[in-house]
């Protein structure tokens, strides 16, 4: 390991045996410290992305690196592996570029910072949050170019750096950082709130550590992670048939630059306890800002959490089961990019991820496989300069339906996202030049099934002022899969009404679209898949849909439920429906993509008005430093 | 003579004090509470506590009274049909919500929302637009509303919100909504908005005011019939309703501001610990109630709870002040288990209740509950009766508890004490959520416990947090009851006034903030208090520009704001900004809303005290039990409540009962009783 930890005490820890109670009471002690750091971040922060969105993740890992509390897995491996400097008492680092910390964060956007914590002058354990930045400069406002081939277009990139020395701030590399950036005041705003909460948790470690001594401390956490793997074990033997392989696919519809589908594959088996993922089959790194360079701890975490909603939501889950995880993601793919790739427009990618998870796993247990989800976060950008002169700069996420699931209709216009909450519209117009004309659901966009898939969303942004938006989303082309009889989820759009009345679509991925006052841009988002067969479902409730507007009248037919002139179910001619809509389906397949690739790009121009994107190209340069990188290991 | 009466209705027992207001002498009177008409058993109590102190009804000139019928209806989902009009594009503003998923990374997988109060089948859209800057840019269509509400009113709503965007600025689109709501639905009940609570954001607005709607006609109902009956028995009685602020409200104000009611219940109880804390001396409190599911707690600063400008109930959170109660899943009938695949122990949320509660109950229960383990290790003694009647069986709890003792691998008594450490875990860091995430540290507050379980657990909770004294005040019941008699009535008014510092003056926000002053002078005016029993106080939230939070800073005086008013107001928030999160910024301060506050005089209320007798209890000893602590059985001496005299000093292991409660006080401490008959606990050195 290249890092170098620097402690002053070099007394080992002895390994304490913990009674049951305290190890659950110091558990709960940590989960709390981590929802202060929530809380603490959400109160100081000032960009709308996090103060409002939440667009952000902490964690608290112990002294090894092993994430303990948090989410979205350790942050630490990588850093510790790419790092070459040494790791001292008084330091907290700051990074942004992922490729200096093995992709433990994604794209520049997001800054980690990273806190080693020491008590006694002996490292403890380590704090460390990330969240994403409005704006790091760059070539285009909100700094996620669709367009950029190299990371160098992306904004300031700051490799792992001590932004804390000693415990002083260094401000000449952070005025540096801040003087690169459009929207500085809310970077330092940001930042700091992120120290604070850092600092939070730091505080409460302390505490622990102070009631319990670093021993039982240090000792209880080797449990908590123990007992994690136990569990995790436990599910991957007994859900995961042995030597059986499963394959799944799923695409990113295009790379914003005219080319695409982009083919995510994965083989997923299990060898003993082990479970192994393969992402062999993806296609290779992208020219365009589509990459996502996936940590392969990050996903063991994504893969436990999953398991663990999936098929015992109590567990808690944490670092502990790794070693049970294989990942292996070929060097050069759209999923371990080579640098310089650029990576802003990850967004796709990370959140396909979730899907083609769920399409692996459910393979082998239909009950618990859920549809096709909001597998997301689409952006939107909107900056100028206002009647006054001043600048302005939004960036903003939107949300989806939630799929249909084993547990239930999925919801409307919800976030896939942990904590992630929309922006009052009520906000946006006070400090925006913006009026929002619609917010709602859209009509007959969840995938029917037994469960309905949620509706997306329409928001309908009224422009107050000329200036330049952009728009990132996905699944324009492929659409939101059903599963075990459920149908697919409606599709994404983005419409612009000119104030003259001539409207225009835009394409799912674009920067630098100037907007004028008086115009407005109605961004649909996607809904969720359906899970089970729509034919089943309570007619009354597929009524009761239609009464509240979240399905047409025209629409419960696909359910197979007529409705009479007053709105309630007709019995008879349900019946009759659903029996002849029955025979001609046929029998039923697991998943329901709404087409084949090939059936869906022939169609594209009659149902999208857009060409279909053409067959990616790939780049020749990667592939032989990939083949040159292979060959050394 | 006048008298003033406090009434708490409890889940169990309705608990009245009666005061009189000239001396300060007080009766009180305890009867079954009626959960099917609350008022019933009021009454009832009301003759008990007249006969008790040999007065006639008459004399009674204010009822003071928390009471929790809004928050059952919300709970149970009793409340009204509410229809609801948004503005054109907003309908389902309630559906969407905050795109918020509960849970995690993953959480949506499991996760089912539930349809809102006001369903999107009685939800219409008014074709109007208010802008930001308060301007209509459209205005009401108001034939196309007409035809709308009238399908709403064949559907039968009882009840009727308007909210529309941007009314929090400008409330005139919903007013005109609301003129023709009037003549199209004459008979039912309609809050607007902009009069519930003018703030920001539309679904915090929206779903504050559905909630309004949707327990004001069981409210209003419930208040209007207690007020007639009262009426008859009493001739000039006033009633008052406790809000979840701690403020009184009137009956009008109750029945048209219900929403305001949520945490009427608790705020009782959080009044009433003030209150008796007070006769001991201690006004910076945190306040730990302990009942059957769930633990309430709250920071007391000088003798003032914390507020906070949202109130939660079941999973509906609306924006309005209530004392700042955190509440957990943990109580005494939180059910331990351990899962199978991670064998750890967990206790709660989910709860055993009232039926069949704790296997010690006997009525069929088999879980083990935090109850059952105090049995096992032996903190309520076989003496001890359930509301002073139902004998609890040992045997039963013994059963319960080694099912945990088997799956951990530990004997009983370990398992059982696992379960005590753990819920204590849990109202543990609820108490920290209120002190140290707040930035207050806990030592410098004694910690006061009530609640039917609250005793048992008070002293471990004072260890984990060093909050000393623990004071254990007598009769967990009437402490509700003196919260409620001796609360001040109170009227607030507020207005959002978003500017930056340098875009207003001192002159300015002084001249606002009189105006609201007066306002809320008017609804005291109303209630017959005099100008000169009136004292008001100032609030400003604010905040950096850009932050979404908002702290509240307290205006000592208005007289001096125009030389430096809103200067020492920015010192004061950077300071309090650096105190919570370690740093303050440089970025302009912005004003949120203003607020004036208005009281009446407190009641003067004599304690009832507890006679002087010497330092060696043994006058109150009724025998002896055995008890597990610290990892060994001891032997705990057991006193009868009622026969402890001022200062009296009971050293631990001891167990202290009365009627419906046991106070534990833990080895290496000792419970001195104070004048008004607390316990005071504090370690031994």
């Amino acid at each position: 390991m290249p890092v170098t930890i620097v402690q002053k005490n070099k007394k080992a820890f002895k390994k304490t045996k913990v009674d049951p109670i305290t190890l659950d009471v110091i558990e709960s002690a940590l989960r709390s410290a981590r929802f202060e750091m929530d809380a603490v971040l959400f109160r100081t922060a000032m960009s709308p992305g996090i103060r409002e969105q939440h667009d952000e993740f902490p964690m608290i890992a112990n002294r090894e690196g092993k994430m303990v509390v948090g989410q979205f897995g350790s942050f630490i491996y990588g850093f510790k592996e790419a790092y070459h400097g040494t790791i001292e008492e008084g330091d907290l680092f700051l990074t942004n570029d992922p490729y200096s910390c093995g992709g433990a964060i994604s794209h520049l956007p997001d800054w980690l910072c990273l806190l080693p914590v020491y008590r006694n002058h002996r490292l403890v354990a380590y704090a460390a949050m990330f969240g994403h930045m409005t704006d790091i400069g760059g070539k285009v406002p909100g700094s996620l170019p669709t367009d950029a081939h190299q990371i160098y277009e992306e904004g300031i990139m700051i490799p792992p750096t001590k932004i804390y020395k000693g415990g002083k701030l260094q401000s000449d590399i952070l005025e540096l950082i801040l003087h690169n950036c459009r929207l500085p005041h809310w970077n330092r705003a940001d930042f700091n709130a992120i120290i604070a909460a850092l600092r939070t948790a730091e505080k409460r470690i302390l505490e622990i550590c102070d009631r319990f001594g670093d021993d039982t401390f240090d000792s209880a956490l080797a449990m908590m992670l123990d007992r994690n793997r136990r569990a995790m074990k436990h599910l991957i033997t007994t859900n995961i048939p042995e030597g059986k392989k499963s394959y799944f696919e799923d695409y990113i519809c295009d790379d914003g630059v005219g080319m695409g589908p982009y083919k995510i594959a994965a083989t997923m088996w299990r060898e003993g306890e082990k479970q192994i993922w393969d992402f062999t089959g993806t296609d290779p790194q992208s020219i365009s800002s589509v990459n996502f360079y996936l940590n392969e701890e990050m996903f063991k975490m994504f893969v436990g959490v999953f398991m663990i909603m999936v098929f015992d939501p109590q567990i808690l889950f944490n670092d502990g089961f790794y070693d049970l995880l294989e990942v292996r993601i070929p060097a050069g793919c759209l999923l371990k990019p080579m640098k310089p790739a650029a990576l802003s427009c990850r967004t796709h990618a990370l959140g396909r991820i979730f899907d083609i998870m769920g399409g692996l796993l459910g393979q082998g247990a239909p009950d618990f496989l859920n549809a096709a989800g909001f597998s997301d976060s689409p952006h939107f950008m909107y900056s100028g300069y206002d009647k006054n002169g001043e600048w302005y700069q939004l960036y903003q996420i939107g949300f989806g339906g939630i799929p249909g699931r084993p547990f239930g209709d999925g919801p409307d216009g919800h976030s896939l996202w942990p904590a992630f909450t929309n922006v009052p519209n009520e906000f946006l117009e006070a400090y925006f030049p913006l009026r929002i004309d619609v917010y709602e659901s859209i009509t007959d966009t969840g995938g029917p099934g037994l469960h309905r898939g949620g509706n997306g969303v329409s928001i309908g942004y009224r422009f107050l002022e000329p200036g330049e938006i952009s728009v990132h989303d996905d699944r324009w082309l492929t659409y939101p899969w059903g599963v075990n009889g459920g149908l697919p989820g409606g599709r994404s759009t983005k419409k612009l009404v000119r104030r003259n009345g001539t409207e225009e679509l835009l394409p799912s991925k674009c920067d630098h679209i100037k907007v004028d006052e008086g115009d407005i841009l109605y961004f649909n988002t996607w809904g969720g898949g359906g899970w089970g067969d729509p034919f089943k479902r309570d007619a009354k409730l597929v009524a009761a849909d239609v009464e509240r507007g979240l399905v047409s009248r025209e629409g419960a037919r696909r359910y197979g439920v007529v409705l009479t002139a007053d709105g309630a179910a007709d019995q008879r001619a349900t019946e009759e429906l659903r029996a002849r809509l029955t025979k001609e389906r046929g029998d039923i397949k697991l998943f329901n993509f709404g087409g084949t690739i090939d059936e869906l790009k022939a169609r594209c121009k009659a149902e999208t008005s857009f060409e279909p994107p053409k067959a990616p190209v790939f780049q020749k340069w990667h592939q032989v430093a990939a083949r040159r990188l292979r060959a050394a290991e | 003579m006048p008298y003033r009466l406090g009434v708490d209705v409890g889940g169990t027992f309705t608990d009245l004090l009666l005061i009189d207001e000239k001396t300060g002498q007080t009766s009180m009177a305890k009867v079954p509470s009626t959960p099917a008409d609350q008022s019933k058993g009021v009454l009832i109590g009301i003759e008990r506590v007249c006969a008790a102190a040999g007065i006639d009804a008459n004399e009674i000139t204010h009822v003071m009274h928390g009471t929790t019928v809004a928050t059952n209806a919300i709970l149970v989902l009793g409340g009204a049909k509410v229809g609801l009009v948004t503005s054109k594009g907003y309908g389902q503003v309630l559906q969407i919500a905050r795109s918020f998923v509960p849970g995690g990374l993953g959480g949506w997988i499991i996760y089912n929302k539930s349809i809102p109060l006001a369903p999107l089948e009685l939800t219409i859209e008014a074709d109007e637009r208010m802008s930001a800057k308060g301007e209509v840019v459209r205005r009401l269509d108001e034939g196309d509303l007409v035809r709308k509400l009238e399908k709403l009113k064949k559907k039968g709503i009882e009840s009727l919100t308007i909210s529309l965007v941007n009314a929090y600025v400008n409330g005139e689109n919903e007013r005109k909504v609301r003129d023709v709501a009037r003549r199209v639905l004459p008979d039912i009940p309609i809050s607007i908005s902009s009069e519930v609570i003018p703030e920001m954001q539309e679904y915090e607005r929206t779903i504050t005011t559905v909630a309004n709607s949707y327990v004001a006609p069981v409210v209003r109902r419930y208040v209007r019939n207690l007020h007639g009956e009262l009426s008859r028995k009493a001739k000039n009685v006033q009633l008052h309703i406790l809000r979840s602020d701690g403020g009184l409200a009137s009956v009008d104000a109750s029945a048209n501001y219900p929403v305001n009611l949520l945490m009427s219940g608790p705020a009782g109880g959080v009044a009433g610990a003030i209150w008796i804390a007070k006769q001991s001396g201690f006004k910076n409190l945190l306040t730990f109630d302990m009942g059957g599911t769930s633990t309430d707690v709250c920071l007391v600063q000088k003798g003032v709870a914390q507020l906070r400008r949202e109130t939660t109930v079941g999973d509906v959170t609306v924006r309005a002040s209530s004392v700042d109660v955190r509440s957990v899943g943990a109580g005494g009938g939180s059910i331990a288990h351990v899962p199978e695949l991670t064998k750890a122990l967990r206790v709660g949320p989910q709860s055993a209740g009232a039926d069949p509660g704790p296997a010690a109950y006997g009525k069929g229960g088999e879980q083990p509950t935090v109850t059952d383990a105090n049995m096992v290790i032996g903190v309520i003694p076989d003496v001890q009766r359930l509301g002073g009647e139902m004998p609890l069986d040992r045997k039963k709890s013994e059963v319960a508890v080694q099912k945990i003792a088997d799956a951990l691998g530990l004997p009983l008594m370990k398992a059982a004490q696992g379960i005590i450490d753990i819920v204590n875990e849990n109202m543990f860091g609820a108490l920290r959520l209120v002190s140290v995430q707040q930035g207050f540290d806990p030592r410098d507050f004694a910690l006061v416990a009530f609640g039917g379980a609250g005793p048992m657990h008070a002293n471990a909770l004072g260890k984990l947090i060093n909050s000393w004294p623990v004071i254990v005040p007598p009769s967990p019941g009437v402490l509700c009851a003196y919260g409620d008699a001796t609360t001040r009535l109170r009227d607030e008014a507020s207005q959002t006034f978003i500017r930056k510092f340098p875009d207003t003056t001192n002159g300015e926000v002084q001249k606002i903030l009189e105006r609201l002053q007066e306002r809320a002078a008017k609804a005291l005016d109303a209630e017959n208090v005099p100008r000169k029993d009136q004292s008001s106080s100032y609030q400003i939230d604010i905040r950096y520009s850009g932050q979404g939070l908002v702290l509240t800073i307290d205006i000592a005086d208005l007289k001096d704001f125009k030389k430096n008013g809103l200067e020492t107001i920015a010192k004061k928030f950077d300071a309090i900004h650096t105190q919570m999160f370690t740093f303050a910024l440089t970025l302009p301060h912005e004003l949120v809303n203003l607020r004036a506050v208005v009281q009446g005089k407190a009641a003067s209320v004599k304690a009832i005290t507890v006679g002087k007798g010497s330092k060696d209890p043994k006058a109150a000893k009724i025998g002896s039990q055995k008890l597990y602590a610290d990892g060994k059985i001891v032997n705990a001496t057991v006193y009868d409540r009622k026969r402890l005299k001022a200062g009296n000093r009971v050293v631990g292991p001891a167990i202290v009962l009365e009627m419906d409660s046991t106070t534990l006080i833990l080895p290496k401490h000792y419970g001195e009783v104070d004048r008004v008959g607390s316990i005071l606990i504090r370690p031994l050195n």
